[in-house]
């Protein structure tokens, strides 16, 4: 579903990512995790193309990313993409947040459209919220809506760029049930987070990156049980012993 | 102070006939009114364009925004209008100079005066465009393309919508200026407001009157051009929205 292969990116003369491969298959749940500044989000940004990258290839369901003659928009239209600061539009209503890209972008009909929305909005219980503008709900509750916009487009993957980074606590787990429920469905997911509890309940494989490499790139049990490097090692030891 | 106040001299007939000093200021009234609006469509429409071209990547389109931009903010409203009425006729090809020195002399005035104060205030409106655009999360421009958007639906849809609500303010302030930088029409000729108001001073001599006058109607348009964007404020406010940046 998406091939990532040997993709180096640098700003000038910093690099930010250094020859990273990996492989997503179709219904698989991949976690990206790593200390800031690894280059984690660049990298799940280059999947869907908004950032560039000079070097390397990647294929998102057979299409070259990189390529100049791949039309990006139609492809990005396929590919699901949640933000850590939701990015819902502020000024839409709940519904027309859910319908515009639909309308606009796969040419269906407004009554389609606010009906597939709305049937989303309902699968992360947010329906009676259909009318309000995004201003009016809290983090929690516009990052469902979030997931529930990019899955109005019936995308064939899904990427989260730090989906509860910007969460206050208590809503969290809001967020990463609705995430856990398309994980079960069968969704292929490519989820950069610290949530570690998430990624041992549906991750099939986890990431590690750290200075824009790719450490580690493991089958769960393997990445909690030994992980091989020593700094996804510290790494763990950090995050998981609070 | 030995002033002779006498405000029926609006109500007089002028010497060449047929109206009355009122009927004066009101034509310069609609001649402000229609430069100002003309101007301002003008500057809407350039600056607009010109200000998303600033925020667009790719040097060659913003670079022609910013040099836009610097050349009709750096050279003063007055010296603009003498280039447009005065200079441009000359340095255009022969045939088009002259032909736009045979159409009504009120109609040139009234040409290069629009040009001239739409461009100028466009300028302005560009740098408050773009700081619109500029104040939005950068993640708007993402979340809009990541959706399938082109470049220009995502100007269209997501972020013009919230960059134009933001600059209302700045907008207004723009708004108002426009109809008190048309007063420097007067300079070429043009028969505005402020010019009708000399003009009955050259034939009355009731000088307190007149501008008493001019400068009340100038209010007064500037007071309904408050009322009209706070309309618009209002109208377009985004429920639970707090305010850009972050």
């Amino acid at each position: 579903m998406i091939s990532i292969r040997k993709v180096s990116k640098h700003y000038g003369s910093f690099q930010v990512l250094t020859d990273c491969s990996t492989d997503v298959q179709k219904g698989e749940v991949i976690v990206v995790c790593g200390p800031s500044g690894s280059g984690k989000s660049t990298l799940i940004k280059c999947v869907n193309g908004l950032e560039p990258f000079q070097q390397g290839e990647i294929l998102v369901n057979g299409i070259s990313v990189g390529d100049p003659k791949t039309n990006l928009s139609k492809l990005r239209a396929h590919v699901g993409m949640v933000f850590q600061n939701f990015e819902l539009f502020p000024h839409m209503s709940v519904t027309d947040n859910l319908a515009i890209a639909q309308i606009k972008v796969l040419g269906r009909g407004r009554e389609e459209a606010v009906d597939r929305g709305l049937k989303l909005l309902d699968r992360v219980g947010l329906l009676a919220q259909a009318d309000k503008f995004p201003g009016q709900l809290s983090g929690g509750q516009q990052q469902r809506v979030a997931i529930a916009r990019a899955l109005a487009m019936d995308p064939i993957c899904m990427l989260f760029d730090e989906p509860t980074s910007a969460l206050d606590p208590e809503m969290v787990n809001e967020v990463l049930d609705v995430m856990v429920g398309l994980a079960l469905g069968g969704m292929t997911m490519m989820v950069v987070t610290h949530e570690m509890g998430f990624a041992r309940r549906v991750a099939h494989r986890v990431i590690f990156m750290d200075q824009g490499r790719i450490v580690e790139d493991a089958p769960k049990e393997a990445f909690f049980g030994t992980p091989r490097s020593e700094r996804a090692q510290q790494f763990l030891s950090k995050i998981l012993h609070h | 102070m030995s002033y002779h106040w006498n405000w029926s001299v609006f109500l007089a007939q002028v010497p060449s006939g047929g109206t009355t000093y009122l009927g004066w200021m009101l034509s310069g009234l609609a001649t402000t009114l229609a430069l100002s609006l003309s101007a301002w469509l003008i500057a809407l429409a350039v600056g607009s364009l010109m200000g998303v071209l600033r925020t667009v990547p790719g040097r060659w389109l913003s670079g022609i925004a910013a040099l836009y931009v610097e050349l009709f903010r750096n050279i003063p409203l007055l010296v603009q209008l003498f280039i447009w009425y005065f200079v441009l006729p000359e340095i255009l090809p022969t045939g088009i100079g002259n032909a736009y020195k045979a159409i009504n002399p009120m109609l040139q005035q009234f040409t290069a005066a629009m040009i001239c104060l739409g461009l100028f205030t466009g300028a302005r409106v560009c740098e408050q465009v773009r700081s619109g655009i500029d104040s939005l999360p950068r993640g708007q421009k993402y979340a809009g393309l990541a959706l399938g958007f082109s470049l220009p639906q995502t100007y269209r849809h997501v972020l013009l919508p919230m960059a134009f609500r933001i600059i209302v303010p700045p907008l207004t302030s723009e708004f108002l200026n426009i109809f008190k930088n048309s007063a420097v029409a007067s300079t070429i000729g043009l028969l505005e407001l402020a010019a009708e108001g000399r003009q009955l001073v050259d034939y009355t001599a009731q000088p307190y009157e007149s501008f008493i006058a001019v400068t009340l109607t100038f209010m007064m348009l500037n007071a309904l051009v408050m009322v009209l964007m706070h309309r618009v404020e209002g109208r377009t406010r985004v429920p639970g929205y707090i305010g850009g940046g972050s």
